[in-house]
């Protein structure tokens, strides 16, 4: 018995060990220095710390999410439902600086479709040089673990959707196979600079179509595939915690200052505007969401705010840096209207999403991407107007394909992929379990002790 | 009258206060308790340390009742809570001696 877990982690040592030398070696060949010098730009010191500070920011939003998602579970499963984001953040963090990274930025192939495996294990990932085909003036390192903490967080918000109800082994099996198949993919069509739908004129400022159009979906997929939570509808599944959401709510808004204006990848006048126009937005669409309440149901909800304000947040996403502050108020207010909507009429539609991650990402996600195209301004959305060649008509209707694009595949592979993974070892916990709390049945560790 | 006294899963208690009030009975007092009788714990680790956690949590509820319902509620707890593994709980009936309606002083069968 003992000689058995010796020789497991044993194992599990020289796994990291291998990983480290062939790491060191695609690093190697891929210093900066030995290389001539590109021409291109330089690194500027001040974009680099804006970005540096952001992608700490985003980093934060995690933990974040954990929080807002483990209050709303009941208390036998706040461990296992926190466990989702945090596992996002050991587990996608690694798959993105293995190979992750390559297939979303890697050299384009097949027209758009995918990037190539020139950064396997951040080959080529100059720490010190820009990558010369943004136009962008931080390490190309930091802009790969800038990406790095949008690829975490992405999936981390799917599992709202099939809380308190997943096994932890099959949701590990999962992370790893969308992350690589789902999110990989559609970040290269929309943010490489030869993606397929950024060749159409789809524009995303901060990750609206890839962040939340794509977890949303997935999120309906999933809880479509795994079906209620015993006993939902009918016993009462009411949140543990009301102070871990709000704060977790307030972190989310805190992150996305990072998420929206650190996607300006500069410390410039667009950065600010993206920054403005994050929390304008959240604010107005938290205001949105507690004054439907109040005056639809009587009385505004803590609940009702936090939820209102990240639709809001939501919703600018894709919007940031390309609508005026003031239009910001609209995107936001316009965004959690929809989602309040949705979100009260969700028990009629027969699933069981049980933290509303499709009612809130995937529907706010849809509202925003085609509220970018509404409010454009036309200044400061010069990319977007392809400098002015192309009509407001246009440029919604290029909204709206991206977002029908990324809904398509973003259903039907993560449909597969959890049918895969059902097939394979079975995605729910025993229904014992799922009375007994996920918590002391997957992680042998209980989230409050008396 | 009698006092029941129903130790029984948490998870039962939805379906328990369905079955009372399907035969009209509209008042009883609700506890979040920790015990076990036969029914072995579970373990939990903290950094590796593994701790026996023995008490389990349970919910008792507490009815009061004339004599003439005893029957019946009983009936209805036991085939709400029943599962057939051990772990379903226990059912305490006590003679109970008088009972009090503070808001207007009715004692006895009235008060209930």
């Amino acid at each position: 018995m003992r000689s058995r877990t010796a020789a497991r982690m044993l194992t599990v040592l020289c796994l990291f060990m291998g990983l480290g030398l062939v790491g060191v070696h695609a690093q190697e060949a891929g210093s900066g220095a030995a290389s001539p010098e590109p021409p291109g730009p330089t690194v500027n010191a001040a974009d680099t710390c804006w970005v540096l500070a952001s992608t700490a920011l985003v980093l934060f939003m995690t933990p974040g999410l954990a929080l807002f998602y483990g209050g709303l579970v009941r208390a036998k499963n706040v461990l296992s439902t926190m466990m989702h984001s945090f596992a996002a953040m050991m587990v996608v963090s690694l798959v993105w600086v293995l190979w992750g990274y390559s297939l979303a930025f890697g050299e384009d192939l097949f027209g758009g479709v995918v990037g190539g495996f020139d950064h396997l294990f951040l080959k080529d990932v100059s720490w010190d040089t820009p990558r010369s085909d943004l136009g962008v003036t931080i390490p190309h390192l930091l802009f790969c673990m800038y990406q790095a903490m949008f690829a975490i967080i992405t999936p981390a918000l799917i599992s709202g959707a099939f809380a308190e109800r997943m096994k932890f082994s099959s949701f590990a099996v999962f992370l790893v196979l969308w992350s690589t198949l789902v999110y990989s993919p559609i970040a290269h069509w929309v943010w490489h600079p030869s993606g397929w739908l950024a060749g159409l004129g789809v524009q995303d400022f901060a990750g609206g179509t890839v962040v939340h159009i794509s977890s949303g979906i997935a999120a309906l997929a999933a809880a479509l595939v795994l079906g209620k939570r015993k006993g939902y509808p009918h016993t009462p599944m009411i949140p543990h915690s009301m102070p871990w959401c709000a704060l977790g709510a307030g972190i989310l808004w805190f992150g996305w200052f990072g998420f929206n204006g650190g996607s300006a990848l500069a410390s410039n006048g667009l950065a600010v505007v993206a920054f403005s126009n994050t929390h304008i937005a959240a604010a107005a669409a938290a205001l949105a969401w507690f004054s439907a309440e109040w005056i639809l149901r009587g009385k505004g909800t803590m609940l009702g705010l936090a939820t209102g304000a990240v639709a809001g947040l939501v919703g600018i996403t894709p919007a940031a840096g390309f609508v005026t502050p003031i239009s910001a108020i609209f995107v936001g207010g316009i965004t959690s209207l929809v989602c309040y909507f949705f979100v009260s009429k969700k028990e009629s539609f027969g699933y069981d999403d049980s933290l509303d991650a499709f009612g809130v990402h995937g529907v706010g996600g849809t509202t925003g991407a085609i509220l970018t195209g509404v409010f454009a301004y036309q200044p400061l959305g010069l990319a977007l107007f392809l400098n002015g060649e192309i009509s407001k008509g246009t440029l919604i209707m290029r909204q709206v394909l991206g977002a029908g694009v990324t809904i398509l595949y973003a259903f039907v592979a993560s449909l597969i992929l959890l049918k895969v993974v059902d097939a394979l070892m079975g995605l729910r916990v025993s229904p014992d379990a799922e009375d007994s709390g996920l918590d002391v049945d997957q992680h042998g560790e209980g989230g409050y002790t008396f | 009258m009698k006092l029941i006294a129903a130790v029984i899963r948490p998870n039962k208690i939805e379906e328990l206060k369905a079955a009372l009030s399907d035969i009209g009975i509209q008042g009883l007092t609700v506890t979040e308790v920790r015990g076990h009788g036969r029914q072995k714990g579970h373990k939990e680790i903290f950094r590796g340390k593994e701790y026996a956690v023995d008490l389990l949590p349970k919910v008792r509820i507490e009815l009061a009742l004339p004599d003439s319902k005893v029957d019946s509620v009983v009936s209805a707890i036991e085939k709400a809570s029943r599962t057939g593994e051990v772990g379903d709980g226990k059912i305490f009936i006590m003679n109970l001696e008088d009972c009090i309606r503070i808001r207007t002083g009715e004692r006895g069968d009235e008060a209930l």
